[in-house]
């Protein structure tokens, strides 16, 4: 598959996929809005698809070769948290957590040196 | 009429030019497309996290089964939001198809806490220009991230950071929202486990069948006690 063949099924996949999410309330639930199933996947899923997404985004930027291994991704996120609980602005939090990160993947500062 | 949704949607423009640029600039750094495949996902996903997320996976060469399950699962929560607007939108007519696209996080917390008058028809025409402020906003921003991330040469190791970041405070919200830490421990340890026992490209849809399957049998058992309950009185 060509680059441009594949990045135009991607979009049109994506596209369908998020629409789906939106449309099908509408077209399958007009009955159902008061069911107990769907008012508990309702109050709960959210919830857990985050968590779940960000447990494995985090462990997938981590260097988990590093004399502190992990320790990238872990302080970085950590931060994150703080500055959220903090001042609650999400722009502020996640600008904050991606700078640390980055400055600490460039400079290199937890790779090598401090212990190994 | 337009002045009174821009006052309305203002907080919105605040939050999606930065969002949307980051999105843009994150395109532009991390892959090779041409630019203007950025805004054009703005135009035909409008998905916030759901483009970042796509970033990751348009750098992973993910399948595209992959990618339908992963942005579908990201944004599930959408399906909720329908749920509630299932009345509002009733009468609608043609905007309805547009107004149900449009339904973002950020458009589905205006629509739904904005003060609304007897007049139905023109609640609704409001609802549509919202909707589309907000959209214009979002393409708006991802065209400019898109420049700024080809235009200005900066070494952008790390950026990525930025979905684990988002995916961070998005879980902090919902916690807040929700006072109940329970399903972001199952999201978590599905999370886990699923990494320890399949391959990279099989963890998102294993740990979100373990997710599925927890809230499914906390469900039952929820429904299952008071039944319980009842027979022990006979």
């Amino acid at each position: 598959m060509s680059d441009t063949v594949y990045l135009t099924a991607f979009i049109a996949v994506a596209a369908a996929a998020t629409f789906a999410t939106r449309i099908i309330p509408f077209l399958f639930f007009e009955r159902h809005t008061e069911h107990p199933l769907v008012k508990h996947l309702g109050r709960f899923l959210p919830a857990a698809v985050m968590a779940l997404l960000a447990t494995v985004f985090l462990q997938r930027s981590a260097d988990w070769d590093a004399a502190l291994p992990g320790f990238d991704a872990i302080l970085a996120g950590t931060l994150v948290v703080i500055v959220h609980l903090w001042r609650r602005n999400a722009l502020l939090s996640i600008a904050a957590g991606t700078a640390t990160y980055m400055v600490i993947r460039q400079s290199g500062l937890l790779e090598s040196g401090v212990i190994g | 009429m337009n002045s009174l949704v821009f006052r309305l949607t203002l907080p919105i423009l605040f939050g999606y030019l930065p969002l949307g640029m980051a999105f843009g600039v994150l395109f532009t750094t991390q892959l090779d497309y041409a630019w203007w495949a950025a805004p054009l996902m703005g135009v035909v996903i409008y998905a916030g996290a759901g483009q970042i997320l796509a970033v990751s996976l348009l750098a992973a060469s993910a399948g595209l089964l992959e990618v339908f399950i992963a942005m579908f699962v990201l944004n599930a929560r959408h399906l909720f939001y329908g749920l509630s607007l299932l009345g509002q939108f009733r009468r609608a007519g043609w905007r309805k198809l547009y107004l149900i696209f449009g339904l973002t996080d950020e458009t589905y917390s205006l629509l739904t806490s904005r003060p609304r008058s007897q007049d139905t028809l023109k609640e609704l025409d409001i609802d549509f220009r919202i909707t589309a402020f907000n959209q214009v906003y979002w393409v708006i921003g991802c065209i400019l991230g898109a420049l700024l991330g080809r235009n200005v040469a900066f070494d952008s190791t790390g950026i990525e950071f930025a979905l684990v970041a988002l995916f961070i405070v998005l879980t902090i919200e919902q916690l807040k929202a929700l006072g109940d830490a329970f399903p972001v421990w199952v999201g978590a340890a599905a999370a886990g486990v699923a990494m320890i026992v399949l391959p990279p490209a099989h963890q998102l849809i294993g740990a979100i069948a373990i997710v599925t399957a927890v809230l499914l049998l906390q469900y039952r058992n929820l429904r299952a006690k008071p039944a319980a309950e009842g027979h022990s009185h006979v």
